[in-house]
């Protein structure tokens, strides 16, 4: 990996420049919750002074600019008895600013499944291959526990990662494209006092880490104790609302649906993201449903997140973020529900 | 019309409105730029509010309001005995609506209130499945244009209408709107079923629960949280009590 590092004043100028091309986007806040917190988002950047560097976490993950939540996959022209399909990959240039370490190795383990597997995605992949990623480190909050599941550091998947030495950023370069970028923004060598600050700042990221989620024997144990009496007390709480499916950069299930226009002459194949918390997730043809119940419906979502995805691919699909816990109403977290598996079944 | 080459059937359609404020017939005048294909998918042969021809003889029936007199009865029953597909169309149709807050208050009283000495016909407030059985329910206070578009073109298509069965919350988390709970406003978005595209709590309204109980919503579940949310018990069967959509449920006390 190369190193250099940019005064804060040549990163505005990047940021600038690469907004005169490109689409930016990047943390911004719109809301305010009761507490009086600022409520992050990342949207379209209109001006630097939009991007806050200085941003927890977004209730939303980025997920949705790699997987939209809706997406058309081809649209047709009807005629008297054929018909012309248009599938179009193409995706206009962008930037996002200020992902996470978590929300990147979020992509790398979409890659996997995307780009990486016998049937890749091509609709991901182009818009992977032009999105052009600038990570930001950050001091972990209360509750991010991505230190538990390996998802604090990140050496692939971005352009470029920022971490914050005080005047500067000290910036890792994972690519041509961020190399490019760097060098024509004013980069700098890494002096011997830039390498002090950066180690100084990652002994300090790493000794603020409060929540801890034991994952070491989570997949066994939820093969062993596939009955838990576990899930059925967070199962009553679930409302089945898939709000945890849709903030969480990782989970990608969907459905697709065709639906033709009211005058019968065009028509449009569309995929969205599902849950399988959804009550209908599971359900065929006559009604039939595999999985009726709320605590079964659980305890999947946390079967593909915990185990199924670890047998796939060495690796759990939870990157530790929270958002499912921040966004649940219940208070189901994976730190709730794990530390009570461990605690329930591991006597 | 012809689908691929298929000709599709094009049934008649008529629509009748009861108790209720006209809006969901209105909707269905709507989205102006539609209404001529529309017009060619079915044929209109009674719809007072944009015509006042009575063509008579049709297929299908869209029924607006809740049913409140015994002549309202009577006149259901003969829609239901002509049509061969009967759409309960909105939110009093198919719950009641808000046309229900009556049911708190002794009803000579209510009518007494609003009418003074002048007598009105006048009864219990029903949903049209409360009366004759209703083929499918198009939900919303009021419906939405566009769902009755889709609606159509799956009646003219010979498939199944199939609503969304889990509940708004989905739709706002697409949306990437910032929870309006976790902002204080009292919302009934996990239990209420989506279609709507959370047009409510994208206004910072929180949801009033105008499409009806999602399937299997947990009811239960989300009155412990709104009371944990520190919203008082007269908040919360108000607003639980408004569209008599959870009228299933008997957390919460009957309100005066």
């Amino acid at each position: 990996m190369l190193y250099k590092t940019i005064t804060k004043e040549n990163f505005r100028r990047m940021i600038e420049g690469l907004m005169e091309d490109n689409d930016v986007f990047g943390p911004k806040w719109r809301d305010r919750d009761k507490n009086g917190d600022k409520v992050y988002r990342f949207l379209k950047l209109n001006d630097f002074d939009e991007l806050q560097m200085d941003y927890t976490r977004t209730y939303s993950s980025p997920k949705n600019f790699f997987i939209p939540f809706k997406e058309t996959l081809s649209t047709y022209d009807l005629a008297e008895t054929e018909w012309d399909q248009q599938i179009r990959y193409t995706v206009h240039p962008r930037v996002i600013v200020g992902m996470r370490a978590c929300d990147i190795n979020a992509l790398r383990k979409l890659d996997e499944v995307m780009v990486k597997s016998a049937f890749p995605n091509p609709y991901y992949f182009a818009r992977r291959r032009n999105t052009v990623i600038i990570g930001l480190d950050h001091e972990p909050l209360e509750d991010c526990f991505c230190r538990s599941v390996n998802a604090d550091v990140v050496f692939k998947g971005f352009d470029l990662f920022l971490t914050d030495i005080g005047a500067k950023y000290f910036v890792a370069i994972g690519s041509d494209t961020g190399y490019r970028i760097v060098d024509r923004f004013g980069g700098e060598e890494v002096s011997e006092a830039d390498q002090d600050a950066f180690k100084s700042m990652k002994k300090r990221i790493e000794s603020k880490f409060k929540t801890q989620v034991d994952v070491t024997i989570v997949p066994e144990l939820m093969d062993l104790e596939f009955e838990s009496e576990v899930w059925e007390r967070w199962g009553d709480k679930c409302m089945s609302c898939g709000s945890c499916a849709m903030v969480c950069p990782t989970c990608y299930c969907y459905g697709v649906e065709e639906d033709v226009d009211l005058s019968f002459t065009h028509a449009a194949k569309q995929r969205f993201l599902y849950s399988c918390n959804l009550i209908d997730f599971a359900m065929v043809a006559g009604d039939h449903n595999f999985r009726p119940e709320p605590h079964i419906r659980l305890k999947y979502r946390y079967y593909h997140q915990f185990r199924g995805f670890v047998e796939a691919f060495n690796q759990s699909l939870c990157v530790g973020c929270n958002r499912c816990g921040v966004a649940c109403l219940a208070g189901i977290s994976p730190k709730a529900v794990i530390d009570d598996l461990n605690e329930t079944e591991q006597r | 019309m012809k689908y691929l080459g298929i000709e599709l059937p094009k049934p008649k359609v008529a629509v009748f409105g009861f108790t209720g404020c006209e809006g969901c017939q209105l909707q269905l005048a709507n989205n102006e730029q539609n209404l001529k294909d529309l017009f060619e998918l079915v044929e209109v042969v009674d719809f007072r509010l944009i015509s006042s021809d009575k063509l008579g003889g049709y297929d299908i029936a869209f029924v607006e309001g809740s049913i409140t007199t015994d002549s309202d009865v009577e006149a259901l029953k003969a829609i239901r005995a002509q049509a061969k597909l009967l759409v309960a169309t909105g939110a009093c149709a198919c719950l009641g609506g808000v046309n229900n807050l009556r049911e708190r208050f002794p009803l000579p009283d209510a009518v007494a209130e609003v009418y003074g000495e002048h007598k009105i016909e006048s009864g219990q407030v029903r949903r049209v499945a409360d009366v004759v059985p209703a083929d499918i329910e198009l939900p919303g206070c009021p419906i939405s244009k566009l769902e009755f578009e889709w609606l159509v073109r799956q009646l003219v298509m010979g498939v199944e209408p199939q609503f969304p069965r889990y509940p708004v919350c989905v739709e706002c988390k697409q949306r990437i709107n910032t929870c309006v709970m976790d902002m204080g406003i009292l919302c009934l978005g996990p239990i209420t079923r989506a279609g709507c595209n959370a047009v409510c709590p994208r206004n910072r309204a929180g949801c009033w629960g105008c499409r009806g109980p999602s399937e299997e919503a947990n009811y239960e579940s989300l009155v412990e949280i709104l009371r944990e949310h520190g919203f008082s018990e007269a908040h919360i069967a108000e607003r639980v009590s408004f569209f008599n959509a959870f009228s299933g449920n008997q957390v919460l006390p009957v309100l005066e």
